[in-house]
């Protein structure tokens, strides 16, 4: 008798009871209870992600979830960041927005990451959903701002645009001003990487004067420096801030001008922008410094005793974004002031030069970690390392679930041992328990990767260069990296056996990206043959792959698991494995 | 493709390479048949060719310090081993821990526990048609003798699951083991002349030397591409210029009429001209060999690529770029150097579009374009006199008027 009890909830009962469920994971785990669970949990979700827009069809999605609000989709592979996977690709969100906007016409909010969003996309958007009220666009591309102009015409209650890292086709600066004068819902706002004419700054300063909710805006280089003060004033209740241009003649009425506006930003806490820096004008912020959690002056091209000064008047810094323009003594400093620091990301301000421009190097990392316990998230541009160094800092945070070290010379072994940096990157692994994401570099033997499988269980996302020495390196970690979500390899000599030994793993991961590896095309079609629920995706640019031999390897190689099959966009230089589509051909 | 494939079998006989891993020679390693599913049948697998002593050590995970392993273990660890790692379990049971779909997520969980070889002995009649390529010959000729029978039909073995031939990927793998220059695989092994692995294989070859000039590898640093344009615009702001374009990257995005969508082409992998104008030509002529994804975008072209040529280099296609201002001009006017440093995109469009370009310049402003058009205007279309002088005025009161 009490065993049915818990059949007896009405279902508004246990559809409350779902509302507090945010998690996806925790959603997805409630909708595996039972079959009327699963009927009630997809009738309530309003929000879905989907880490790879190709793993799943629209038709899919919606057919499960009726009634969603808000989607975040990702579309390219990470390394499409770095100019490896070329254009035309993929990633094409036009059918997504199409299939929506038939079936939820309540959708409120869009979250887009590396896809190609076109000007069609857009207006699609804008003329579909009436409620529509985040867009938010990372390092998408493929529209201009008259597809940003139509956005702000018809969404009369947009509360966010961001679009930041995106690539936009300038046409012109008046798309702002298509936002109506009614419009006063603005919460976020980020064009940071628009190009010089796309924004009407009048129409800005007015916008920014009738939304009083705004808490983040982020604006383009275009923008001043003498203009900050004016847009600061119109908004004072500001919580994050991107600046423009911030250089200009040191004038002293503008210096006052912008220091009081600064300091009547009582909730300011994070900064960012500051292209093109004239030092003089940083003691500007000093008054709000003391409330800064995250600082990004990635583009700033100020050197360390400047940032030195800055820094040492934020003692509540989270967040660091900086050029090695810091050096290791401004680290060094950095250590000693910002107790509470959780990320730290470091920039090479001269990636492809031969000789360091800059004296930093891994002590600065090593200072940081001795001086920040709740270090978390560290991207760190160096041009040497040594195992001693890797192990003082896995010693010295344990906390750890980001690291990601680039040493910009390929295969740069130990400096002081001229080893490997197997040992250093071990103790990473094995130290850091909670590490999700690890990205190697230096000179690295199949060590590291029975390293990486023994102890990064926790491991989600790892990112392979140059490393490694065989196909066991690849099979230690496909066999012992529990969790393991993205892979993604370039220039490795791994083969065909670790793969195929560990071909069901692949289903258990959402990617795996190889390029310049070793794995031959019969290989690949074997995958794709065997193995249904994988997408099987060769990339080839120069010529098909079946007009070489079976043993030649493919160039680039990109394996995802799907229920939609494969896909029908591919461009001519991307070759699916799967046998369906082989027949078709 | 099958008098190269003939001519390669007697070679694979003698070393093990395939034809394009001509520099690595293996002794006694013939090509064989690796079973991957953990059969425990292991009888139709083994060939002559091999050593069969299938290395315990190999397969226990040992942590010391690096350099503390018998180095037999390291040599002894490509393809012949991995053998061994049959009687592990080598598609471990794991449940799907991201969070996808629960069907979807159901199936991978039974998939995984039915194993791998089953599904594989599902299919052992049926797709064989994979087998009866070419390229598989060359593996029969390559393989020993007991083995033939399985690779001519290009079927699946019924008894013992899949036998997967091993490409000759294995001994490039082995012999990097040994030469302990891993990046050498890379370099010997057949790779296209795409530029991008080009590149790869140079820095891999730099690896112990000194870089004197180094070599720019696709994608590496790690950088974002909008953050080396930011830096390089800034650098060029604060620094003094020495004439010289900066090392780096220099994508430019390329379009052209018709095709469904850009390219982007680096700058700096091209000293000439005529190299981007050949690379373009390669680039575009899949548009028009009706290759084109159906994406939804544009209409396929179905030219032959001779034509494409003709095109290109013809009449019928200019390539024209933008420059720092915004202007769109004739590629080929200014030296090279200056063009990359002032080239923002490229396109390429049809002659016709382009009359007026070049030596004109086609700027926004909107004066200029109606005078000019006015002037191409007059001087193609009126010879008669008094058109003529009409047309001169009505030119003068615009001029003055926008003065």
């Amino acid at each position: 008798m009490q065993k049915e009890m818990a059949y007896s909830f009405p279902d508004e009962v246990l559809k409350h009871v779902f509302s507090f469920i945010q998690s996806d994971k925790d959603r997805n785990a409630v909708s595996l209870v039972c079959k009327s669970w699963y009927e009630i949990e997809r009738w309530c979700r309003r929000k879905v992600f989907i880490g790879n827009c190709y793993a799943v069809s629209p038709r899919m999605v919606i057919r499960r979830f009726p009634e969603v609000r808000s989607i975040e989709l990702k579309g390219k592979p990470h390394f499409a960041d770095f100019n490896l996977v070329p254009d035309g690709w993929g990633g094409y969100v036009l059918q997504w927005i199409a299939e929506m906007a038939g079936a939820y016409p309540w959708l409120g909010e869009i979250r887009l990451k590396r896809m190609v969003v076109t000007d069609e996309s857009l207006e699609l958007i804008a003329k579909s959903f009436k409620n529509f009220k985040v867009l938010v666009l990372f390092s998408c591309e493929g529209f201009s701002t008259d597809g940003l102009a139509a956005i702000a015409a018809s969404c009369k209650n947009l509360r966010e645009l961001d679009l930041r890292e995106s690539e936009v086709d300038d046409l012109s600066g008046h798309w702002l001003a298509q936002f109506p004068e009614t419009c006063t819902s603005l919460v976020s706002l980020n064009i940071s990487c628009l190009g010089s004419d796309e924004v009407s700054f009048s129409a800005l300063e007015r916008l920014v004067d009738r939304c009083p909710n705004l808490r983040s805006l982020q604006l383009n280089r275009a923008v001043t420096l003498d203009k900050i003060a004016n847009i600061l004033r119109r908004a004072p209740q500001l919580v994050d801030f991107g600046t423009g241009n911030y250089a200009a003649e040191l004038q002293p009425d503008v210096f006052s001008n912008l220091a009081g506006a600064f300091s009547s930003c009582k909730e300011l806490k994070s900064l960012s922008g500051f292209w093109d820096v004239v030092p003089a004008y940083l003691p500007a912020l000093y008054s709000i410094c003391p409330r800064l959690t995250s600082l990004n002056l990635s583009y700033a091209t100020i050197q360390s005793p400047d940032l030195i000064k800055l820094v040492s008047h934020c003692p509540r810094l989270q967040r660091l974004l900086v050029l090695d323009y810091v050096e290791d003594s401004g680290l060094e400093e950095l250590a000693s002031s910002c107790k509470d620091l959780q990320e730290l990301r470091v920039f090479p301000s001269d990636p492809f030069g031969v000789e360091p421009n800059v004296s930093l190097t891994e002590q600065g990392l090593v200072a940081v970690s001795l001086g920040c316990p709740k270090l978390q998230s560290v991207l760190y541009f160096c041009r040497r390392m040594s195992n001693a160094a890797l192990v003082t800092i896995a010693q010295n945070c344990p906390n750890l679930t980001r690291f990601r070290l680039c040493i910009i010379e390929p295969k740069t072994p130990d400096y002081l041992t001229l080893e490997p940096l197997d040992a250093g990157f071990g103790a990473i692994v094995e130290h850091c328990k909670d590490l999700r994401r690890l990205s190697l570099s230096g000179l690295l033997t199949d060590h590291v990767f029975e390293y990486i499988g023994t102890y990064g269980k926790k491991l989600e996302m790892l990112s392979v260069a140059f490393a490694g020495d065989s196909d066991l390196g690849l099979h230690h970690v496909l066999s012992g990296c529990e969790s393991l979500r993205k892979l993604e390899i370039r220039d490795c000599p791994f083969g065909d056996k670790a793969l195929l030994a560990n071909a069901a793993k692949l289903e258990t991961m959402r990617s795996l990206w190889m390029s310049s590896c070793a794995v031959s095309f019969g290989a690949c079609k074997l995958l794709g043959q065997k193995m249904p629920k994988l997408n099987v995706e060769v990339i080839d640019e120069t010529e098909p792959p079946d007009s070489r031999p079976e043993s030649y390897p493919v160039d680039k190689l990109y394996i995802y698991r799907s229920v939609a099959g494969p896909r029908f966009d591919m461009p001519p230089f991307v070759w699916s494995m799967d046998e369906a589509v082989k027949i078709l051909h | 493709m099958s008098p190269p494939l003939l001519g390669v079998e007697e070679e694979v006989q003698s070393s093990v390479s395939s034809p394009s891993v001509e520099c690595i020679s293996e002794n006694g390693i013939g090509l064989k048949e690796r079973n991957y599913l953990g059969l425990s049948d292991c009888s139709s697998v083994d060939s002559s060719g091999v050593s069969s002593n299938l290395n315990l050590k190999a397969t226990e995970l040992r942590l010391g310090l690096p350099g503390s392993q018998s180095p037999e273990r390291e040599t002894e660890l490509c393809l012949l081993n991995l053998g061994k790692l049959d009687e592990k379990p080598l598609f471990p049971l794991l449940p799907s821990k991201d969070g996808i779909c629960s069907s979807s997520q159901k199936n991978v969980v039974t998939g995984n526990k039915r194993g791998f070889s089953d599904t594989m002995d599902g299919f052992s009649e049926v797709k064989g048609y994979v087998y009866t390529e070419k390229s598989w010959m060359f593996h029969e000729a390559g393989s020993d003798s007991e083995s033939p029978q399985s690779v001519g039909h290009g079927k699946y073995p019924g008894n013992s699951g899949v036998n997967v031939i091993l490409s000759t990927r294995s001994p490039g793998v082995k012999a990097s083991v040994k030469q302990d220059e891993p990046a050498n695989v890379l370099q010997e092994q057949p790779r296209a002349t795409n530029g991008t692995s080009l590149k790869q294989t140079v820095i891999s070859n730099n690896n112990t030397g000194a870089p004197a000039a180094k070599a720019q590898v696709v994608g590496w640093p790690p950088i974002r591409p909008f953050r080396t344009k930011t830096l390089a615009a800034s650098s060029k702001n604060n620094d003094e210029v020495d004439g010289k374009p900066g090392p780096g990257a220099l994508f430019v995005k390329v379009s052209m009429d018709g095709a469904p969508y850009l390219r982007k082409v680096d700058l700096r992998t091209y000293s000439t001209y005529q190299e981007l104008s050949s690379a373009l030509e390669k680039m575009f002529s899949c548009f028009t060999l009706g290759q084109c994804g159906s994406n939804g975008t544009a209409g396929k072209e179905t030219l032959s690529e001779s034509r494409l040529k003709d095109l290109l280099h013809g009449s019928e296609y200019v390539v024209t770029y933008k420059d720092k201002d915004g202007d769109w001009m004739l590629v080929g006017d200014v030296p090279w150097e200056m063009f990359i440093e002032t080239c923002k995109r490229l396109k390429i469009m049809k002659s016709s579009d382009a009359i007026g370009l070049g030596n004109y310049l086609v700027s926004r402003s909107l004066p200029k374009n109606v005078i000019k058009s006015i002037i191409t205007f007059v001087i193609h279309h009126f010879i008669d006199k008094c058109v003529i002088s009409f047309c001169f005025c009505f030119f003068m009161l615009i001029f003055c008027l926008t003065i």
